[in-house]
């Protein structure tokens, strides 16, 4: 029973003359390898070159630092939540006096760990944090030998205050819509007074 | 026996039962939220209006409705009264505004706060509250006070509901603990910060619907959602020593009182149960405690499912199906 039409039946036809010779055959699949020579390569040199992103990318996480260099992420855990595939574990302590400009709030991870074999990247976290302090970005996980290397500690995920990563892109309309409600905005130490003032 | 309805389900109760008791009974589609009035602590209630109902008819003598919503844990139920509790528009509308007054001095730390995920407040807020807030003003600030070493007292986060001042009347002799001021500026204060040296002193923490009172041993140790709370007790000579605990892994974290489905309290525990026992083999576990399968606390735990597996179970035996987990 025939199901498709596509299959092709296997003669024992004798060759002829020319088929025989071969030459031509080469001749013609010669011609169609030297017609790449003048197409365009679809080939990408990474790392050197790249290839364009969306700015929205899932990439690897970036635990941001504020405006004075403090971090962000007060270990509330709603992330590790959030997280579909449980990638994310943390733990968290109590800041001491002296320490203000390390952390912003009182509490904050005093380890915080993403296991990049075990996340989906699929940007819950990023949309659970309340602090603004977890972003995914559009760098690429690096390939590595061993699997414990994968889970990344505080040292590769908190941004380094010299090199600052650039989130601009994915805090949407939205966020900056509810940044502007005053007394809801935690992303600045709200002066009521001074807000009070500006406006009458 | 006076008889009173609420939201059209009618309920016989004994005489001075309170609106909020009577639709207790009922249950908890009908019982108004509650944020001071504590069934276990005497002469709670009346200072929080979380409860406030609607009277539509006061008795079956005078029909006539009551002028304004009353605090339906201080009203006491009439032969013949009618209530409007979810029913009622005006009560939904005005319990808003109640959250709306209960968190203009909140500082809404939720994310620092180790009463995140088991806090009264949050599930008001959640179920009653406004998304924004109209407040313009700089929220009031005090400064956190150790009462003791194993109590932290965030001052910024109560809401005065007076709970906490009623257990160390109530339960503990030779009160410390109270609220100084007045009006705005009140705050929970021991006398010059003293400790509360009592046995039973850190029921407190238990009774706080807030944040505000907070046991300084589980402090930020971890969130309540990534611990397990299992039913557990143990011989203890001051108290019942029913408790549960709070496990993560192998470790206790931390041990509170039981808590029914009105998020109270069932036996007041000791200290020494409370503090002093953080080991695994101190507690005889009864098995996981019962949490709302709508709770954060339950996240991750798959108790619930256990029991769906054993109802499946029986479901396939009853219809003759094949037993899949039975290797032939």
């Amino acid at each position: 029973m025939q199901l498709t039409n596509r299959s092709k039946v296997v003669s024992n036809k004798e060759q002829s003359f020319m088929e025989r010779l071969y030459l031509p055959a080469v001749a013609k699949g010669m011609l169609i390898t030297a017609s790449h020579l003048f197409k365009k390569t679809p080939t990408t040199k990474y790392p050197e070159q790249t290839r364009p992103m969306a700015p929205v990318y899932r990439g690897q996480h970036v635990l941001k630092r504020d405006e004075n260099g403090a971090e962000r992420c007060t270990a509330c855990g709603l992330c590790a939540v959030a997280c579909p595939a449980e990638a994310i574990t943390m733990e968290s302590a109590e800041r001491k006096k002296g320490e203000e400009h390390l952390y912003r709030e009182e509490k904050y991870a005093k380890t915080y760990e993403i296991n990049m074999l075990r996340c989906i990247f699929c940007g819950l976290c990023e949309e659970a944090c309340p602090k603004e302090a977890i972003f995914l970005t559009d760098r690429i996980v690096d390939a590595e030998y061993e699997r414990e290397d994968f889970v990344y500690g505080k040292d590769k995920l908190v941004e380094k205050t010299d090199k600052r990563i650039d989130v601009s892109k994915r805090q949407t309309l939205e966020v900056a819509e509810f940044k502007k409600i005053a007394g809801t905005k935690h992303n600045t130490l709200w002066d009521g007074k001074k807000q009070l003032k500006d406006k009458h | 026996m006076p008889k009173v309805t609420i939201d059209g389900i009618e309920i016989e109760v004994p005489k001075g039962t309170t609106i909020l008791q009577a639709a207790r009974m009922i249950g908890p589609e009908v019982a108004p939220p509650t944020m001071c009035y504590y069934s276990k602590l005497k002469t709670s209630g009346g200072y929080c209006r979380t409860c406030i109902v609607k009277v539509t008819k006061g008795s079956a003598q005078n029909p006539n409705p009551m002028p304004k919503p009353v605090a339906s844990c201080r009203t006491e139920v009439m032969d013949g009264m009618e209530v409007q509790n979810v029913t009622s528009p005006e009560i939904v509308e005005a319990r808003k505004g109640v959250v709306e007054f209960l968190l203009i001095n909140h500082p809404l730390d939720c994310p620092v706060c180790d009463q995140a995920g088991e806090c009264k407040l949050q599930d008001l807020g959640y179920e009653h509250g406004s998304v924004k807030t109209r407040y313009e003003f700089k929220r009031r600030e005090y400064d956190m006070i150790d009462i003791g070493d194993k109590i932290k007292l965030h001052m910024n986060r109560c809401i005065l509901c007076y709970r906490c001042v009623k257990t160390c009347e109530q339960l503990t002799d030779g009160r410390v603990h109270g609220v100084v001021h007045r009006g705005d500026a009140a705050e929970i204060s021991t006398y010059i910060e003293k400790a509360i040296n009592n046995d039973f002193s850190g029921n407190v923490i238990d009774v706080c619907p807030v944040g505000a009172l907070t046991d300084r041993t589980f402090r930020f140790k971890s969130r309540v959602w990534f611990t397990k709370p299992v039913d557990a007790h143990r011989k203890c000579d001051k108290c019942c020593g029913k408790t549960r605990v709070w496990l993560k892994g192998e470790e206790v974290l931390r041990v509170t009182a039981r808590k029914d489905q009105w998020d109270e309290v069932e036996d007041f525990i000791c200290n020494s149960c409370r503090y002093d026992h953080k080991k695994k083999s101190d507690w005889t576990i009864e098995g996981p405690s019962p949490i709302s399968r709508q709770s954060v606390i339950s996240q991750n735990h798959y108790e619930h499912l256990n029991e769906l597996k054993v109802q499946a179970l029986k479901q396939q035996k009853a219809l003759g199906f094949m037993d899949i987990n039975k290797r032939p």
